[in-house]
Parts: C-alpha cells; sequence; structure tokens
C-alpha cells in the first residue's frame, strides 16, 4: 500500500511539475486568473461600495451569496462536533479536587466531605493532576483583554485595513480558548457557556441573512444593501459600506462562538466539565 | 528559449506548491493513523491556498486597498497596481473553513477511538472484522 502509494503520488507529482511549464509566470499582471472580473472589483470597488479594501468589499458584497453560505458551512461545522461527541451531562463527580493555592498541596474531597471556603487560596482542578503554573496563569490573564481588543479592532478596521468578520472572529475565539487553555475548561464555561456559544453562533448567521431579508423588506434583492440607504439616511454608496460592516460583525460574532464552541466539544470530549 | 534561470524564477511558486500537495495526499495515502491523515489533509489545504494566493501576484502591484486620503473622493484606479482581489477572498473564506472541518474530522476521530480504542487503520479494521459474526 505504502509503495503503490508513493508511485501514484510520484506519478501525479510528474504529470504536475510537466504541466507547471504552461502555467503563467509568476507575477504576470497579464494571466488569466487576473483577466476577467478581476479588474472590474479593482477599479470599480470605490465607487460601487466606497470600502477601500477590495477583499473586504468583494467579500461582503459582490460575493455577499458565497460568504453569507460560508458562514452557514462554520455553524453547521459546530453543530457537527456537538451532535457527534456530545453527551448529556452525566450527575456531578462524587470525588473533587482542590488545590491550595500558597502551599500547592492538593485535597481530595470524598462524597459528604466538608467543600473548602470559597476563597481565593483554593482552587478546583481537574481529576487529572496539571501542575500549577503562576506565570503562565498570570501572562494569559494579562494579554487575554488585548487580543480581545487587538480582535474587535480587526472586526471594525476591515474596510481600510487587512481585516474583516472572519479574521477578527477566529482573533478573539483564540483569545478565548487561549483563557480555557491557560485555567481551566470549568472557569471558562463559566464565562462563556455552552448554551452562549451556540446562541452566538447562530445568531451571527442569523445577523447576516437578516440584512438579507432587511434588503428585501426595504423593496431591493437579496443582500443588496443599496436600499438600507433610507433607513440609515446616507447616499446609496455609503449604506453599501454600512452593509458590509453589519454583515462582517454577524460573520465575526458566528465564527468566534462556532471556533469556541468546538474546542468545548473537542478539549472534553463532549462530556463538558473538565478537559485540558 | 528562455534561460534555466529565468524558468526557475517564473515557475518555483508552482513547484513549491506541487512538493506540499504530494507531502499532504501521501499523507492521507500511506499513512495508518488517523491523525496522521487529517494533518496530511490539513497540509493538502494549505498547498491549494498557496497556490490560489500565488496566482494572485502580480510584479510591481500592492495589496489590493485602493490608496486614498481623507476627502480624497475619485481618482483613476488601474489594475495593474494592485493585487488580484479574487484568490484573496476564496482563500480567506478557505481558511476559516479548513479549521472547521479540521474540528469535525478531529470530533470523528475522537468518536472512533472512544468506540475502537485505537487509530490506527488496520486494528480498526480487525476489530470490526472481530465483531461482525461469521
Amino acid at each position: 500500500m505504502k509503495k503503490l502509494g508513493g508511485i501514484a503520488i510520484l506519478f501525479l507529482g510528474g504529470i504536475l511539475f510537466y504541466t507547471s511549464f504552461d502555467f503563467p509566470h509568476w507575477g504576470d499582471g497579464k494571466s488569466p486568473a487576473s483577466q476577467h472580473v478581476s479588474p472590474y472589483y479593482i477599479e470599480h470597488a470605490i465607487e460601487d461600495t466606497s470600502v477601500p479594501n477590495i477583499v473586504t468589499a468583494v467579500l461582503a458584497d459582490y460575493r455577499g451569496y458565497d460568504t453569507l453560505f460560508e458562514t452557514a458551512v462554520i455553524f453547521s461545522a459546530g453543530l457537527a462536533c456537538f451532535f457527534l461527541l456530545r453527551v448529556p451531562k452525566r450527575k456531578a463527580p462524587t470525588v473533587r479536587f482542590y488545590r491550595h493555592l500558597p502551599t500547592g498541596v492538593t485535597l481530595r474531597i470524598e462524597k459528604g466531605g466538608r467543600l473548602p471556603e470559597k476563597t481565593r487560596e483554593f482552587e478546583r482542578i481537574d481529576s487529572v493532576w496539571v501542575p500549577y503554573d503562576l506565570i503562565i496563569a498570570m501572562t494569559c490573564r494579562l494579554v487575554v483583554p488585548f487580543i480581545q481588543l487587538f480582535a474587535l479592532y480587526v472586526i471594525a478596521h476591515g474596510h481600510h485595513s487587512p481585516g474583516g468578520g472572519f479574521q477578527g472572529g477566529v482573533i478573539f475565539g483564540a483569545a478565548i480558548i487561549l483563557f480555557a487553555i491557560s485555567n481551566n475548561l470549568r472557569r471558562s464555561l463559566k464565562r462563556m457557556s455552552e448554551r452562549t456559544s451556540a446562541l452566538f453562533g447562530s445568531l451571527g448567521v442569523m445577523i447576516y441573512a437578516g440584512t438579507g431579508i432587511f434588503c428585501m423588506l426595504m423593496g431591493a434583492s437579496f443582500l443588496n444593501y443599496s436600499s438600507l440607504a433610507s433607513f440609515f439616511g446616507v447616499d446609496r454608496i455609503t449604506a453599501r459600506s454600512l452593509g458590509i460592516l453589519i454583515v462582517e460583525i454577524g460573520v465575526g460574532i458566528a465564527v468566534t462562538a462556532v471556533m469556541v464552541w468546538i474546542y468545548y466539544n473537542l478539549s472534553s470530549a463532549g462530556k463538558q466539565d473538565e478537559g485540558l | 528559449m528562455e534561460s534555466i534561470g529565468a524558468i526557475i524564477i517564473a515557475k518555483y511558486n508552482y513547484w513549491g506548491v506541487i512538493v506540499l500537495l504530494l507531502v499532504g495526499l501521501y499523507a492521507m495515502v500511506a499513512k495508518k493513523n488517523l491523525v496522521k491523515k487529517i494533518i496530511g489533509m490539513n497540509i493538502f489545504q494549505t498547498a491549494i491556498i498557496l497556490f490560489y494566493v500565488s496566482i494572485g501576484a502580480k510584479k510591481g502591484a500592492t495589496i489590493p486597498i485602493i490608496l486614498h486620503g481623507p476627502g480624497d473622493s475619485s481618482h483613476a484606479v488601474h489594475a495593474a497596481e494592485y493585487i488580484n482581489p479574487l484568490p484573496h477572498v476564496l482563500m480567506l473564506t478557505a481558511i476559516v473553513v479548513s479549521v472547521a472541518t479540521l474540528g469535525v474530522a478531529l470530533a470523528l476521530a475522537l468518536k472512533i477511538y472512544s468506540q475502537y480504542g485505537t487509530l490506527e487503520e488496520n486494528e480498526i479494521s480487525d476489530k470490526i472484522m472481530e465483531s461482525e459474526p461469521g
């Protein structure tokens, strides 16, 4: 199998190498890929949408349908992980583990035992022992808010600089996942529960689709943001860039929530009690 | 007839992509461990992304964000000055979708592991054979 696969793949590689000579040169401005719609996008993006970042304009306006269903694909990936892995909540475990932070002593408390008072000195830990690392916990605590701020900036500034809903959403989700890794899953679930992430995931897709339907209610076709002009009180071109912003925010919310949701399910194998 | 050096400079992006693509495909075909197959799939996706992005390049052009100052309403924009935005748009969504497919693939691998206790393909098929009567 290994040899056969290797031979087949080397054969394929030979064919690809041979055909690469028929491809346009790298950096050729007259290659077929840069001929048909691409010059139109570059030359008309600003007058059509008043968005200087052409990638954003194409993503959310010219190819709005594509992105809508791309967002739906991501949401259904989150759903797929949920349906594959999620198991009903088991009864609360009879044995709990706590750590006394100043001394590092681990306490094992059987059922009926007295739980330690809720002070900062005691921290509940997973049944799989992990060392307490002050440096990691403090660094992540300091860094996470700035990553989140940066993510919001990336979403909000997607019109004028590289960025947008997908990138910002992934950065925001990564910040929450970093928090979950550096502390533990239980604490992260307290801040953003599974229900919240599922609801926000569907909310993001709904914002996107809802914008399209709202455009229809305003008397234009689906996702034609020009019709929002009278709603925002701006001209038809600026309305397009505002419509793009709303859509990007929806994408950002959906991507953030789905990333976190997938992480919750994967890291705890669907039990959502403890994990990494 | 172009010199060999000019041909290499004009095509080496494709060759890099081809090598990555073959590495990913080989991992998907020949490796028995499911996680290694998933890693191969990701390398394959990365090769496709690189291919698209390198197609969008234009010599002497800048990123596809139109230069403009405040209050600068309209000036002529030439397509040759900006790289092709279309591959970037397609790959932007492809990257996020590849993360989502990675999540689903890992979820399936987790499920298979909890069912069969192994991620090696041959061991899994042995266990399926054992469990079937006859």
